[in-house]
């Protein structure tokens, strides 16, 4: 039997269902009922997606986010350790305990390099043979790991499965034509004699479409046949192999700078328990800004 | 025109503080009909799309075994091994760790990021090069914290189109191949050189900047201990 995504999706669910019973079990979670149900329709998704039809799990979704607006999900007790014996046990077990987090990303290394199944699937497996490492290591048992895991996930709360929100988001967009009319907005105002000004166009349209949409492959498509085409590469003759490479890089300035690009910047301050959400965002701001000139400056110099 | 109410919804709903998940569904909505979709059509793309794009959660799976570390200390240890590193500062080390992501990803290797590295390895270590033993404020906290993310991103946005099979080049050979322009990935992959050094060297002087500006603090907080 081939192990496919699938298989690590299922493993997924299986861990949220877990999660949903323990939130629910949880009595010092003032919320437990909201954030069982949150997590168990979650998990449903993951279990079976493919199964149920896809208007219901829309339906699911709208729940979901229902539930997280109404501020239904919380956080409960989970026997964390005190500050005192995490330090005793940093002493006792010193830096064997880097071992079970590098355990992931070789694997997942070796599988993506050396087997068809794929980074995706490797990622899983690796968080599998983590969890192997760190059981043995550690002499506790799967439960306290699974524990230990809800704790982060209640730390993360709702943001957790803003990423798959901003693509299905992205994807009405699409439907809806949203780019094509934004593309045609920018081609109408650029001053289309001067090459300057229509690869200024084409990098920052790259970066704002791509703030709006949260992801530089959806935006580069529209964009690109919008402006980069018609303005940069047929009026003024710029290479397209150079300009589209630079444009999708415009892009990623603009991924830098948007909560819309989720999975990139507001679940890392979730992750991370940050304060501020946006924080990540704030650090980036001030790189993205110049690296947008670099890239306008790179291909009006190189792409002509 | 009407089609863009979607994207009006969510600069106005994000402006406003309102939940993203509650502005996400009202833009959706609100795009979708004046897509001319119906509701039932809209709620099935919804499920589409978030079916297929599962994976972008697959990362739930590293918690467990990042959690159950912690328990064991594996913060308080980065900490620990950075304190015992003569001349490791924060911006250092995220620095480095820019460095390892952008070459990792110039070879086309995805491994993880913020929940593997960042979370529990990167930034404890430079939590703990600011500290040096004392608490840190939130505020700080936050901004090593933002810190350490970026160099996460940097690193992987401008590494991974120096991989001659990168997803993004593969796009952009699609599109420009469907407007009639035959272009070759190597050469696309060596023209996203120059922005990786680019960034390589803005990222150097940002976190050289940081170094400096934390070093500051801590001497300020220090004479206000005295």
């Amino acid at each position: 039997m081939k192990i496919t995504l699938d298989h690590m999706y299922v493993v997924t669910g299986l861990l949220l269902m877990v999660f949903a019973l323990r939130s629910f079990l949880d009595k010092n979670n003032a919320k437990r009922v909201g954030t069982a149900v949150f997590w168990a329709l979650y998990g449903v998704t993951f279990l079976f997606g493919k199964i149920i039809p896809d208007g219901i799990i829309g339906g699911m979704v709208v729940l979901m986010a229902v539930i997280a607006s109404c501020k239904g999900l919380g956080s409960g007790f989970y026997g964390e350790a005190s500050k005192e014996e995490k330090t005793r046990e940093a002493k006792k077990f010193g830096n064997r305990l880097f071992l079970p987090t590098l355990i992931i990303p070789v694997v997942t290394f070796l599988v993506a390099k050396f087997t068809s199944l794929g980074a995706l699937v490797g990622l899983g497996l690796g968080s599998i043979a983590g969890l192997i490492a760190v059981v043995l290591l550690t002499g506790n048992g799967i439960g306290t790991a699974v524990n230990e895991g809800r704790r982060l996930i209640d730390a993360i709360g709702w943001a957790v499965i803003l990423s798959q929100f901003l693509a299905a988001l992205g994807f009405l967009f699409d439907k809806a034509g949203v780019g094509g009319v934004i593309a045609q907005m920018v081609s109408s105002v650029v001053p289309t004699g001067s090459a300057l000004a229509t690869v200024i166009a084409y990098c920052v349209g790259m970066a704002l479409f791509t703030m709006i949409m949260g992801n530089a492959f959806a935006a580069f498509a529209v964009i690109t046949t919008g402006i980069g085409i018609p303005l940069v590469i047929v009026m003024h003759g710029a290479n397209p192999a150079i300009a589209g490479v630079i444009g999708m890089l415009s892009g990623y300035c603009g991924t830098l700078m948007t909560p819309m690009a989720a999975n990139f910047n507001v679940v890392p301050a979730a992750l991370l328990e940050m304060e501020d959400k946006n924080g990540v965002i704030k650090a980036q701001i001030a790189t993205a800004v110049p690296m947008l000139c670099v890239n306008i400056a790179l291909m009006y110099f190189l792409a002509f | 025109m009407i089609r863009l109410v979607g994207v009006l919804v969510v600069i106005v709903g994000l402006g406003l503080r309102l939940n993203p998940l509650l502005v996400v569904i009202v833009a959706g909505f609100s795009s979708g009909l004046a897509g001319g979709m119906g509701p039932y059509e809209i709620l099935e793309a919804i499920g589409t799309a978030f079916v297929t794009n599962r994976y972008m959660s697959l990362f739930i799976l590293t918690l467990p075994v990042i959690g159950l570390l912690e328990r064991h200390g594996l913060r308080e240890q980065a900490e620990l091994f950075i304190m015992k590193l003569k001349g490791a500062t924060a911006g250092r080390i995220m620095l480095l760790y820019m460095v390892f992501r952008q070459a990792t990803s110039a070879v086309g290797l995805q491994l993880g990021g913020h929940p593997t590295f960042i979370r529990p390895i990167i930034s404890p270590m430079a939590e703990g090069a600011v500290a040096k033993g004392r608490t840190l404020p939130q505020a700080v906290l936050d901004e090593i914290r933002g810190m350490a993310a970026a160099a996460e991103n940097y690193g992987n946005f401008f590494g991974q189109l120096i991989f001659i099979a990168a997803g993004g080049l593969l796009l952009i050979k699609g599109v420009m191949e469907q407007a009639g322009y035959s272009v070759d990935l190597l050469s696309m992959a060596l023209y996203a050189v120059p922005t990786a050094l680019a960034a390589l060297a803005l990222a150097t002087v940002r976190y050289t900047m940081f170094d400096r500006r934390m070093k500051n603090l801590s001497l300020e907080s220090e004479e206000e201990n005295r």
